[in-house]
């Protein structure tokens, strides 16, 4: 049997594709303006790469914010059961999950089935996702590549007033002004989303094993910052940022 | 008086309204002990009225503030107003 | 990075040379430090006698004596002349001169009160960095009130991001939101940060400038109506603040509530202020009395 899992994400398009329970193939594209289109290129990529046909697969399931305007697909599933559910394959010890995109983030409690017990999202505000990370590396000048790992060089905790992505950007640069070095603003910066983070993974409650996935997970800086806040380690799977488009491929698979 | 504190993001609204007409009245102010994050303080207010309020350091981020106290599932009564005898305190969320 | 100007009101000084101060029985001053712009209000035997308004600088106490001089500034009074001062403001606690300081909500109220009559009940205040929403009684005295200073949605500062992303001039907003061929629906994001992404795609599929920026003028006027029916609209109706000077985001404002605002002669950006002159005056009153 092979599904494909097509989460349409805010920033991102990622297309994953199984086979009998084994991934052929990932790809993604940015959503930008025409989002349909950009979900058929990564599907066409996802494709290439499986060297399979269209009519191939027998299954499509699409997830994410916009999962509603996937082409192709004949189902969805919410973000929360894509992201349960593909994280129950890749870390099934994991209880609490904690999922950071560009535009939201979320917290969930499952049962250890993949089963969603709770959970809390935080949406609609930058304050609370990946794009206050950008929006402050822009405001320091710092390629977001390298905004995370500059973050690990700071010792010191700086806070920060500003709970809103835009004056935030006004802080972080008066900061910058007062001559307080780039490390330990980038440092701020990330404390200072992971705090926002935990404290909704706090209302769903926090299980020993914690898995993070999303594309956040890839920003060393918030990484650190968020094992710090929780005082304990966090699981980041293989291709963090395709366990929804996965979990979406698994519920095609489970019917 | 009706004094709102908090904020409206993108998210949602996040208000904590303090009826200062009971605070005139209280005689315990239960909020100052029972608020586990120390949130509220007694001041004197512009008409000079001894009455309740969110520390300033508090209003732009009660939403995370008071996550402890909101679980998603079985939400026991607020520790806040517990503690508030009068029944000043509402939230909005 | 050079640093922003973020609300390019004019700066200006007055004063109302048919009156006599010498011969005055109280002298009160009011100085209202934002965190954008300072105002400072002089009142002689309750009347408004000389403002000024300027921008704040990075240092509060600066600011507040700037503005301060400035509102004095040709009229041969002094700082010691004036009997009793009061700030207000974020910026309030930082007024050296200042015999007293007063939140900005109930100077805010007491302002409305005497600028736009007593039968004033809703003061909507829009201002740089913050909106704040109050009601109050034939007094002035607040009797409700909330406030938003953490979100830039809805404030001066977030309209200044769509200027900066149009490269329209703030002041040209309003009008330029009044020339479209019919009104856009709003853009849907509230946050700042994701309707500017919204508002370039509308740009990249072709909509005029004009269009989008009603499109914001009228996602700004509805945020704002939403966070103006948590405490409800009593009339009257009053607007204040910067952004009560852009028409664009006033009068969409008004069509959403049905509810047209007072307008007020002067400078509706002083109310605060003018509340803060009027509670020097009452305490000033009653410190002479004991
Ligand atoms: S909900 Fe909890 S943290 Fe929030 S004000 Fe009440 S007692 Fe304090
Ligand atoms: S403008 Fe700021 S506080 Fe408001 S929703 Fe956006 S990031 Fe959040």
């Amino acid at each position: 049997m092979i599904t494909a899992g097509i989460d349409m994400g805010a920033k991102n398009i990622r297309v994953l594709i199984l086979k009998d329970g084994e991934v052929i193939a990932r790809a993604e594209h940015t959503a930008g303006f025409e989002t349909e289109e950009s979900a058929r290129a990564a599907f066409a990529k996802a494709l290439e790469q499986a060297g399979v046909t269209e009519d191939r697969i027998d299954k499509i399931v699409a997830t994410g914010a916009g999962r509603e305007s996937a082409p192709l697909a004949t189902e969805s599933v919410t973000d929360v059961g894509a992201a349960a559910r593909g994280a129950k394959e890749v870390l099934p010890q994991a209880h609490t999950i904690i999922d950071v995109g560009a535009e939201e983030g979320r917290a969930i409690k499952t049962d250890g089935n993949g089963k969603v017990m709770d959970f809390a999202v935080n949406e609609k505000c930058a304050a609370g996702a990946g794009s206050f990370t950008e929006a402050m590396s822009r405001a320091l000048e710092v390629p977001l590549e390298e905004f995370g790992t500059l973050s690990l060089k700071s010792t010191t905790s700086t806070p920060m007033n500003a709970q809103c992505a835009v004056f935030a950007e006004s802080e972080v640069v008066s900061l910058l002004h007062a001559k307080t070095p780039k490390k330990d603003i980038a440092r701020a910066v990330h404390d200072a989303i992971a705090d926002r983070i935990i404290s909704m993974v706090r209302r769903v409650g926090i299980e020993p094993e914690v898995a993070l996935i999303g594309a956040v997970s890839r920003n060393p800086g918030f990484v650190d910052s968020l094992k710090r806040g929780l005082e304990r380690d966090v699981f980041i799977p293989d291709d963090a940022e395709y366990i929804g488009a996965l979990g979406a491929a698994l519920v095609a698979v489970d019917g | 008086m009706k004094a709102n504190y908090g904020y409206m993001d993108g998210s949602g609204e996040y208000y904590i309204t303090i009826d200062t007409d009971h605070c005139i009245e209280c005689a315990h102010h239960g909020c100052l002990d029972g608020c586990p994050k120390g949130m509220f303080e007694i001041i004197t207010d512009d008409y000079d009225d001894e009455v309740a309020q969110i520390k300033e350091e508090f209003r732009k981020k009660i939403k995370y503030d008071c996550a402890d106290c909101k679980p998603v599932k079985d939400r026991p009564p607020l520790p806040c107003q517990e503690a508030c005898t009068p029944g000043a305190i509402e939230h909005s969320w | 990075m050079a640093e922003r100007e973020f609300w390019r009101w004019k700066e200006y000084n007055w004063h109302d040379e048919n009156i006599d101060w010498k011969g005055c029985d109280t002298i009160t001053a009011g100085v209202d430090v934002g965190s954008v712009s300072s105002q400072a209000v002089i009142m002689v035997d309750g009347k408004l006698y000389a403002f000024a308004s300027t921008r704040t600088g990075s240092d509060s106490p600066q600011s507040a004596q700037k503005v301060m001089d400035w509102a004095l500034e040709n009229t041969g009074m002094n700082l010691d002349d004036i009997h009793y001062k009061v700030g207000t403001g974020y910026g309030r606690v930082n007024v050296p001169f200042a015999d007293k300081a007063i939140t900005e909500i109930a100077c805010h109220a007491r302002g409305g009160n005497f600028m736009y009559g007593n039968t004033v009940r809703t003061i909507l205040d829009m201002g740089g960095q913050d909106c704040k929403a109050i009601h109050c009684d034939e007094r002035g005295k607040v009797t409700n009130f909330l406030m938003n200073d953490k979100c830039a949605a809805g404030t001066g500062r977030g309209m200044e991001v769509f200027a900066d992303l149009l490269a329209v001039p703030i002041e040209d907003i309003g009008e330029l939101s009044f020339d479209v061929e019919k009104e856009p629906p709003p853009v849907s994001s509230t946050c700042v940060v994701f309707a500017k992404s919204e508002a370039s795609g509308l740009l990249r599929k072709g909509w005029p400038k004009n269009k989008v920026i009603a499109a914001y003028c009228n996602a700004m006027a509805h945020r704002v109506v939403t966070l103006l029916e948590r405490i409800g609209v009593e009339k009257d109706f009053a607007i204040t603040g910067g952004i009560g000077k852009n028409i664009g985001v006033v009068k969409r404002i008004e069509d959403e509530l049905g509810i047209e605002a007072l307008k007020a002669d002067g400078d509706t950006q002083t109310a605060g202020a003018v509340g803060a002159a009027l509670f020097g005056k009452a305490l000033l009153e009653k410190s002479r009395k004991s």
